[in-house]
């Protein structure tokens, strides 16, 4: 493994290293060969920048990169693009998280270029939530592209330094290009499938969906490593911090494509305090994932139990001593 | 005709063997007669091909059809009009996430796939749909190489 040289300050774009395509932290820690943590930030219903702060400040020295999610369950909160561009004057490393539901390739493209001015190095393409989903579902849908021609797009900008019309760009962004996957949903035999394509427009890391079922996991990433996409793609899989079996419940039901077996939910009833189960449950399935052939990190997502993302990484101890980049908190004062 | 969309899909290599027959006589007969025709030949063919592949396929008439290329399964009857699916949101059942009495049209194209002899082109990426072509002929568009 390589040591990683941190020089940054807040806002100091960091040198391209040679067979790296951004400027960023998160990419450098993957391909140092690190088990790199990521976690997502629910922007706030709000206006004021400090909120922000106060939601990321939760992860500090735990993550490698922050997720700002664009409209999740198609509800409507702080751009994505505003959050990354908050979090990165700051100097963290967000991934800017975009939907295809609400904008057409116009609106994408732009928002593109004025994510990397902004000094946000990591994009994750979704297809996104359908507006029935949400809080808005009289909206009208727009799905001009779908997560794979969204990274074939962004790959076009990056690499061949043009619009999709053909129209130069003085300068292209420099941006680590991901995607996600859901391998415990139908049609759970083509799925690895589907990530070939993923990585085939572009994907060079992937984030997947809650991970409750190893038993679907272990088979998915044996395919992925025997074809040879590990070699091409970091794959991170996703693992959540449940409140209770009634919340695991509601997940499940209510939330499309969330799939947590029967087993968890019985072992969280049975418990006598869920809350400290829950948790228990998601160090150890970071704990037995680290160990999967070809896994390169865990995605946390703790929607409403943000405040223990720092534990449970503690707890597991995937990070092996390492210790992410956080801000030194001598420039921002924040009031709680 | 949502039935008639699933019999399709499950007779896939059926319906790939009937294309492959078909193809090139249908090519040729309007190359031949878009040199007659011209663009008058527009609105009587689009006509036929809404009708023929509505009644199987449900086709939306996206003006680029894909149905040989994705199990005979149209993608532009995913909610999302994925061309590149399925999402993340498949149930567990394979229905679809937005309406739940469809099956997802990408679990059903790739079970299509399966069967049919060029089933591997489901793997290709499907890039940006020009929506200048929605409601005009696929096979005026193959034929005239545009």
């Amino acid at each position: 493994m390589n040591k990683i040289k941190d020089i940054a300050r807040p806002g100091d774009p960091l040198p391209i290293l040679s067979g790296h395509v951004s400027n960023g932290r998160f990419e450098r820690v993957l391909r140092a060969g690190h088990f790199a943590v990521t976690t997502e930030i629910a922007p706030p219903d709000s206006s004021d920048p400090r909120e922000v702060l106060i939601r990321a400040r939760l992860f500090d020295g735990y993550v490698d990169a922050i997720n700002a999610t664009d409209g999740s369950g198609a509800h409507c909160h702080m751009s994505s693009l505003a959050v990354c561009a908050i979090l990165t004057r700051v100097g963290y490393s967000p991934i800017i998280q975009i939907s295809c539901r609400d904008r057409n390739r116009i609106a994408i493209q732009g928002d593109i270029l004025g994510a990397a001015a902004l000094g946000v190095c990591n994009v994750l393409s979704l297809t996104g939530d359908d507006v029935s989903a949400g809080d808005h579902p009289s909206a009208k849908p727009v799905f001009d592209l779908d997560s794979v021609s969204l990274l074939g797009t962004i790959k076009i900008m990056r690499d061949e330094a043009r619009f999709l019309s053909g129209r130069p760009l003085d300068s292209a962004p420099n941006l680590f290009l991901g995607s996600t996957i859901n391998p415990f949903v139908p049609p759970v035999r083509n799925r690895v499938d589907q990530l070939a394509k993923k990585i085939k427009a572009g994907a060079q890391y992937i984030q997947s969906q809650y991970c409750f079922d190893l038993d679907l996991l272990k088979p998915f990433m044996k395919r992925a490593v025997d074809e040879g996409l590990t070699n091409d793609c970091f794959i991170l899989i996703g693992v959540g911090i449940l409140a209770s079996a009634r919340t695991a419940r509601w997940l499940r039901e209510n939330v499309p494509g969330v799939h947590i077996p029967d087993d968890i939910i019985d072992r969280l009833e049975a418990s006598k305090d869920q809350k400290t189960e829950a948790r228990k449950i998601s160090v150890e399935l970071m704990q037995k994932i680290k160990e999967i052939e070809g896994v390169s990190g865990i995605h946390v997502m703790a929607y409403k139990q943000e405040k223990h993302v720092a534990e449970v990484v503690k707890q597991s101890g995937i990070l092996a001593g390492r210790q992410p980049w956080a801000p030194q908190r001598t420039e921002v004062e924040i009031k709680e | 005709m949502y039935q008639v969309r699933l019999w399709s899909t499950r007779h896939s290599r059926s319906m790939e063997r009937l294309y492959e027959i078909m193809n090139p006589a249908v090519l040729l007969f309007l190359r031949c007669m878009t040199r007659i025709l011209g663009r008058r030949l527009d609105r009587p063919v689009t006509a036929i091909e809404r009708t023929m592949k509505g009644f199987l396929f449900d086709c939306q008439m996206c003006g680029d059809c894909v149905l040989s290329k994705t199990g005979m399964s149209c993608p532009m009857n995913c909610p999302k009009t994925m061309r590149n699916g399925p999402c993340g949101g498949v149930r567990a059942n394979g229905m679809c996430e937005v309406k739940p009495d469809m099956r997802c049209v990408w679990v059903e194209a790739w079970a299509g796939a399966k069967d049919m002899t060029s089933g591997g082109d489901i793997k290709q990426v499907q890039f940006l749909l020009d929506y200048r072509d929605k409601g005009k002929s696929s096979w005026l568009k193959v034929a005239r190489d545009e």
